[in-house]
């Protein structure tokens, strides 16, 4: 897969006919999708249904059985995810995953040191300046110095979504970064990813949190047991039949 | 203090070290305190190599004692082939220890924690076993090496080893210490921490660990060939003896992983209570020394030495010293 990304309306992350086996269970059953740049894309679907295994099928951390992950045009399905990672990649986890022995500004130190592109307009800028307006952005700044284990729950949520950033992605995919946060809480990350997804970065979020799916995204895509079992927009997920029944059960 | 302040002291301190151990080969007469010395000087080398892999990247390598043998026996079969000369020993056992560093890298670096570490073991005693059968090198019953006569300026060959183990540990701290303040250093302190989040970070895991298992396989060899031509012996049990292993863990752990200091810190206290000890009491009692200081540094300062100096140390562990 060769096809150059200079179009403007390709895609920049397609999904072909994923297929993902642990053993005889199926996790991931011949998962097709498109995503195009600066889209906003939830990925919702009960427990089990397949959501992580296919964010870890597009960052890296597992590989898929049959089909492809196209990035940019590239296919990137055999890749580790470091060199995902370089080439705009990011994600944050379901449980928060700091490096526990350095401080909030040294996590994102490393997404600058070995993520970055090179020659990027930014890298005039010393790395702790720009490490220092991510966290700024992120309303962290106060915290740069602190270690990751003196942070609450929603400032770990927000270091791993600064960590993301300091990759420089292209697409951010997000993994119910707002699991166990106060309604005001949710509100704020919310608002961080929607202004993030305002700077042509693609956002795929997975989320169980109905009003934050809905108020996000621009598609929602429902997987259960492995499969795509409605894609379109919010409202119309919400509505389909097959969606209820997978959330409420028969 | 800045970066480049911070160099400034650690290479005068480095010239005023080089100063001290050459003074001291030329002015002491006694050739005691090189002997005792020089094993405290490998014990630093062994020590600040191991915790390049077993402490910045978190890699507990069990298998020291491989490494050491492997420069032992490097030094040993260079030796009786041409009679190379110590320096052209040393730096070949590097190179074999590098060579073996990768092929363990790459055989049991994608293991991780404690099935890396039983790995290591086995390791070192596959190379035992073909040592032991090994007829050019003496095989089982070892083999005894004459010195050849000693370089200028120095009157006594121990001496001479005194200085090369100083020059060798100059060498063990500047890399470990070039490796702490560069992003190999941070790269190997975020897979530490979490493997999986550094490679989503763009840290490529397995090269850093290759890159961080050769460097320190191959000081530890370094380290270990001059051994043969200190004892003017050597024999498989003792070159791979599972003493270094656990003396070179305990150090480094015991003087904290963190900072290159940490295990030149945990070498001189342990090094020199080892030998303070086989003098006064006997050489056995180190092992229950070495173990009983093990277990009060875990309970009651699990950071080593380093982290009892300065509590908030951990969080300056990745950054400029």
């Amino acid at each position: 897969m060769t096809t150059s990304p200079a179009t403007p309306d390709a895609p920049l992350l397609q999904i072909r006919t994923l297929t993902k086996t642990f053993g005889g269970f199926t996790a991931l059953d011949n998962i097709s999708v498109d995503i195009k740049k600066g889209e906003r894309f939830g990925l919702i679907g009960p427990n089990g249904s397949g959501k992580t295994t296919l964010i870890n099928c597009i960052s890296g951390a597992l590989k898929p059985q049959i089909g492809n992950v196209i990035f940019c045009g590239e296919d990137i399905t055999q890749l580790p995810p470091h060199q995902r990672a370089r080439r705009g990649i990011a994600r944050s986890f379901q449980i928060p995953r700091p490096f526990r022995s350095m401080t909030v500004l040294e996590n994102l130190m490393v997404g600058l040191d070995f993520a970055s592109a090179p020659g990027a307009a930014a890298a005039a800028l010393p790395e702790e300046e720009v490490a220092m307006s991510i966290l700024t952005r992120m309303g962290l700044a106060a915290k740069a110095g602190a270690p990751t284990d003196t942070l609450s729950q929603v400032e770990l949520r927000k270091m791993e979504l600064a960590r993301a950033m300091a990759v420089r992605p292209k697409l951010l995919v997000s993994d119910e970064a707002m699991a166990g946060l106060s309604h005001s809480e949710v509100d704020e990350v919310l608002d961080l990813l929607i202004s993030l997804g305002d700077e042509d970065i693609t956002i795929i979020m997975i989320e169980h949190i109905m009003q934050a799916v809905m108020r996000f995204s621009e598609r929602v895509m429902c997987l259960d047991a492995g499969r795509i079992i409605a894609l379109g927009a919010p409202d119309e997920v919400m509505a389909n039949k097959r969606v209820q029944e997978a959330y409420l059960g028969t | 203090m800045t970066a480049r302040h911070n160099s400034i002291v650690f290479w005068a301190g480095i010239a005023v070290f080089l100063v001290a151990v050459m003074a001291m080969t030329q002015l002491v007469r006694n050739e005691y305190p090189f002997f005792a010395g020089y094993v405290i000087l490998q014990f630093i080398v062994l020590s600040v190599a191991w915790s390049i892999l077993g402490g910045y990247a978190g890699y507990v390598n069990f298998g020291t004692n491989a490494f050491f043998g492997v420069g032992v026996y490097t030094a040993v079969a260079l030796f009786k082939v041409s009679g190379a000369p110590l320096v052209v020993q040393i730096a070949a056992a590097a190179v074999v220890g590098m060579l073996l560093g990768l092929a363990v890298g790459l055989l049991t670096l994608r293991m991780r924690g404690i099935f890396f570490s039983i790995a290591t073991i086995a390791l070192a005693i596959i190379i035992e076993t073909t040592v032991m059968n090994w007829r050019f090198v003496g095989g089982a019953a070892g083999i005894q090496l004459q010195r050849p006569p000693v370089t200028e300026p120095f009157d006594s060959y121990v001496k001479m080893l005194f200085f090369v183990q100083g020059v060798l540990v100059v060498i063990a701290v500047a890399i470990a210490r070039y490796i702490q303040n560069s992003r190999i250093g941070r790269g190997l302190q975020a897979l530490r921490d979490d493997e999986l989040a550094a490679e989503c970070t763009g840290v490529p895991t397995l090269k850093l660990k290759l890159v961080a298992c050769m460097i320190s396989g191959g000081l530890i060899a370094a380290g270990g060939a001059p051994a043969a031509m200190y004892l003017q012996y050597a024999d498989p049990s003792s070159a791979f003896n599972l003493s270094y292993s656990v003396s070179v863990l305990a150090m480094a752990l015991i003087g904290g992983t963190a900072h290159w200091i940490g295990p030149v810190l945990g070498a001189i206290l342990l090094g020199t209570t080892q030998q303070l000890l086989a003098v006064t009491i006997s050489s056995e009692v180190n092992v229950l020394v070495l173990g009983i200081m093990l277990v009060v540094f875990v309970v009651v300062a699990p950071k080593g030495i380093i982290g009892l100096l300065r509590p908030r140390y951990r969080l300056r562990a990745g950054g400029k010293a």
